[in-house]
């Protein structure tokens, strides 16, 4: 239909209109800000494709959270370089990369016809999954391995950060204004991530969207200033960080020893372990995301 | 006698194009005002309005009122939060504005 | 189908625009964001192919949610290391002279 074409074509032009710009535009605030709008497009993009949980991810990470860790590090950091290549580098760079946008586009074309039969063999299996929405069921079942690296990577990310010690920086004090929003939006925030948790195992939904959502509100109460001083040193952290990790290997370790094999989960069980994992994961992912965004704070000097 | 429910397609194609209308005059409110304080007033007042128009001419076309609800629910949440980002936004840029002014007026001293 | 083709062609360009500005800008922050521009149109070409089927082909999915809170956190640690000022040695004697200037 060609107005589907034409809202297709509007929007990948937006998109690269927007990301081009972002990337070099002279102001580094004005940057920041278009590639926060630039992830809210693709969000607006990936719900026109269909991938609805991946539109509710993007919508609360890549925009949110993201933007945040962006104006934090602009605040800290000085003034931009200028650019070392003259208008010939420039101009040869710009032409190289319309050739490899060729190539690389005469690679990709031929993959739109071809079907693939993943689709149908997860459809198949659903009903021994335990879920019955397909991205969870992939998620935490039939995926589940790659959710238990990805939950490890985080808390590398964690870590790493840790190495480099605090920030430094303080933020100003919160007007009334900020203060009363954070202190509405933080329960509502608790109850969405619930209700996404909950909904995940039917319907777009699932762990790391109410993760992510569960951190957006605690970085609005730490930008309120209402967020008491957290860190690794708080035991209650540690356990909310290493609960999901801990969680999945437990359960793969149980299923290796008492089932059929690791993250082979029973048919009766399925549900339950699925709903467990999730929950431990999603404290997980809220405090890793939430300290990795804010950062831990100074110690007081005694 | 024409159903109700084609009655009420073809008037919510008004409210949506009344919508869109909004949404570009804010638009152009942004583009074309020259301070920031219209500028937010703009932006705000019209995305708003706007957004309503929309949530109203696609509430005549939906099928149950649970959809309804979640789209009042969205407006409702948008108009609060942008009132918030404007007012925000509104008061960092005057404060902005008073911290230049007494920093013009302060002779220069030999401290920086 | 044919909603496929705008949108591997938009995510090819994302990534060699995102490529391009990485090899050229010299401010650490904006080569951060060229990465995960990069990153975005990898997604944008797995979520293209994903939707050839419908609904949507849940393992592309699942991976490009992987994948996005991956790089989130690889951004995260990044942002940290590009504002990270020069190492202090924690002093010995003085324990009221530590932290960043």
């Amino acid at each position: 239909m060609p107005i589907e074409v034409a809202f297709d074509a509007v929007l990948v032009l937006l998109l690269l209109g927007l990301a081009g710009t972002a990337l070099h535009v002279r102001r580094l605030y004005t940057a920041v800000l278009l590639f926060v709008i630039f992830g809210l497009l693709l969000a607006i993009t990936w719900a026109r494709l269909g991938a609805v949980d991946l539109a509710l991810a993007e919508a609360a990470i890549g925009a949110g959270l993201i933007g945040v860790m962006l104006l934090t590090a602009l605040a800290r950091s000085g003034a931009e370089p200028a650019m070392r290549s003259g208008r010939l580098g420039v101009a040869v760079s710009s032409v190289l990369a319309v050739l490899v946008t060729a190539l690389l586009a005469l690679a990709v074309l031929p993959l739109a016809e071809r079907t693939v039969d993943l689709p149908e063999l997860v459809s198949a299996q659903m009903t021994n999954s335990g879920v019955s929405h397909p991205v969870t069921a992939v998620l935490l079942n039939f995926r589940g391995w790659d959710t238990l690296l990805e939950l490890v990577v985080l808390l590398l990310a964690f870590l790493g950060v840790r190495q480099l010690g605090p920030a430094g920086g303080s933020l100003p004090a919160a007007w009334p204004l900020l203060d009363a929003w954070s202190r509405l939006l933080a329960p509502l925030s608790i109850m969405l991530a619930g209700y996404l948790l909950w909904r995940g195992s039917a319907a777009p939904g699932g762990a790391f969207q109410a993760g992510a959502v569960l951190a957006a509100g605690a970085v609005m109460l730490h930008l309120a200033g209402l967020l008491p001083r957290i860190g690794w040193s708080n035991w209650q952290v540690r356990v909310l960080m290493l609960a999901g990790i801990a969680v999945f290997a437990l359960v793969a370790a149980g299923t290796h020893w008492l089932g059929a094999g690791w993250l082979n989960y029973p048919l009766s069980w399925s549900k339950a372990l699925i709903v467990l994992v999730e929950i431990a994961a999603t404290c997980s992912i809220a405090t890793t995301l939430t300290l990795l965004v804010i950062g831990e704070r100074e110690q007081p000097t005694p | 006698m024409v159903e109700l429910s084609v009655w009420l397609y073809w008037l919510s194609w008004p409210l949506l194009i009344a919508g869109i209308f909004f949404f570009l005059a804010g638009t152009v409110g942004l583009l074309r005002f020259p301070d920031v304080y219209s500028r937010l007033h703009a932006v705000t007042k019209a995305d708003t309005l706007g957004l309503g128009l929309v949530v109203v001419g696609l509430s005549l076309r939906s099928d149950s009122w649970y959809s309804v609800g979640m789209m009042v629910l969205v407006w409702v949440l948008i108009m609060a939060s942008g009132a918030t980002a404007c007012q925000l936004l509104a008061r960092y840029q005057r404060e902005a504005e008073l911290a230049a002014r007494v920093t013009r007026q302060e002779p220069p001293s030999d401290a920086d | 189908m044919s909603s496929v083709i705008p949108y591997l062609l938009g995510g090819v360009a994302l990534w060699v625009l995102g490529l391009h500005a990485l090899l050229l800008q010299p401010s650490a922050l904006r080569r951060i964001m060229a990465v995960n521009v990069m990153g975005s149109g990898v997604f944008m070409v797995m979520v293209a192919l994903g939707s050839r089927n419908s609904p949507i082909d849940p393992v592309l999915q699942a991976l490009v949610v992987t994948g996005l809170v991956v790089a989130a956190s690889a951004t995260a640690f990044a942002l940290r290391l590009a504002t990270a000022g020069p190492y202090e040695e924690p002093d010995e004697q003085d324990d009221s002279a530590q932290g960043r200037p």
